[in-house]
């Protein structure tokens, strides 16, 4: 299956993407509760891009198990502001938007593979993997 | 069409129903949370039953906002019901860290009523109950701009 970059620049990008993401995940055989897991980080992770970046991009990239694992790995670019302090960020309850601070290491929790990469002034990259 | 999903609130005795039946963005998320405040204001509500079957994510934004309408609900007097949420968006909220927190959550709508009125005491005398007496139930829709 072929990767699909979506466009963040909207409140509304984000209901496409976890569709989106949804759909991939179903088609790739991953069960219901996965599939919740997966939107609801796509929900996440897409709203910290448009919140606190303002726009960036997700792309899904299906894992073909001939070349390893079978999975879905998704990832989430902008070139905001960047994180100074990503290890503070991790943290729950951590927050600089005045919200619950759930976003990141609520993610974490419902992904197999989480890896983020922050630059001040250079933008973020947060890359997830679910295994199927 | 960011914000202009409606979302329909219906009054039935004293308890606002409002189902829940599309993925919503932001927008309509906190709108909808507005207007069930006013609606309860305008209409005296005491219970407010959130119907989330439908919802096939609940994330911490719509997670906060459920929490939140919760609390003001309080302060009005009124006693939120969330129900019937799917099993694996419920373990999913678990796994994100998030308690929906002055929220009760029950398998569905017949649960909902029960607990608003036995728990809550949202009484039955009114004379538009829907629980007591069968003929006078009538919903109101109260979907106004
Ligand atoms: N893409 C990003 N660009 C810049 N800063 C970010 C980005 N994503 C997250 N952050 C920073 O990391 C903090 C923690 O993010 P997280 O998603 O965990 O919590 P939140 O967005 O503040 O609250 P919640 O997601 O629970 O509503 C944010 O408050 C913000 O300061
Ligand atoms: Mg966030």
């Amino acid at each position: 299956m072929q990767s699909r970059s979506i466009a963040l620049e909207s409140e509304h990008d984000i209901i496409i993407a976890r569709g989106e993401v949804r759909a991939i995940a179903a088609r790739l055989g991953f069960r219901l509760l996965d599939q919740t897991r997966l939107a609801t980080v796509t929900s996440e992770l897409a709203r910290n891009v448009v919140k606190y970046a303002l726009r960036g991009r997700m792309t899904a990239q299906p894992l073909d198990p001939a070349q390893g694992r079978a999975g879905l790995r998704l990832v989430f670019e902008d070139s905001g502001p960047g994180i100074p302090d990503v290890a503070a960020a991790m943290r729950d309850g951590f927050s600089t938007g005045r919200s619950l601070g759930k976003g990141l290491p609520g993610s974490k929790r419902l992904v197999d593979v989480f890896e983020i990469e922050s630059e001040v002034g250079r933008g973020t990259r947060v890359t997830v993997v679910r295994w199927l | 069409m960011d914000g202009q999903t409606r979302i329909p609130i219906l009054k039935v005795g004293r308890v606002l129903i409002v189902p829940i039946q599309v993925d919503m963005d932001d927008q309509t998320v906190i709108h909808l949370q507005d207007r069930i405040l006013s609606e309860l204001e305008r209409t005296g509500a005491r219970g407010v039953l959130i119907d989330i079957s439908l919802l096939e994510m609940v994330d911490s934004f719509i997670g906060r906002v459920l929490s939140d309408i919760a609390a003001m609900a309080r302060i009005m007097d009124a006693r939120t019901v969330v129900v019937g949420m799917q099993p694996a968006v419920a373990i999913t909220l678990v796994e994100l860290g998030l308690e929906l927190r002055g929220v009760d959550t029950v398998l569905n709508v017949d649960e909902g009523i029960r607990l608003l009125r036995s728990e809550f005491g949202i009484d039955d005398d009114e004379e538009d109950s829907p629980f007591g007496g069968g003929a006078g139930a009538f919903a109101e829709q109260v979907n106004r701009p």
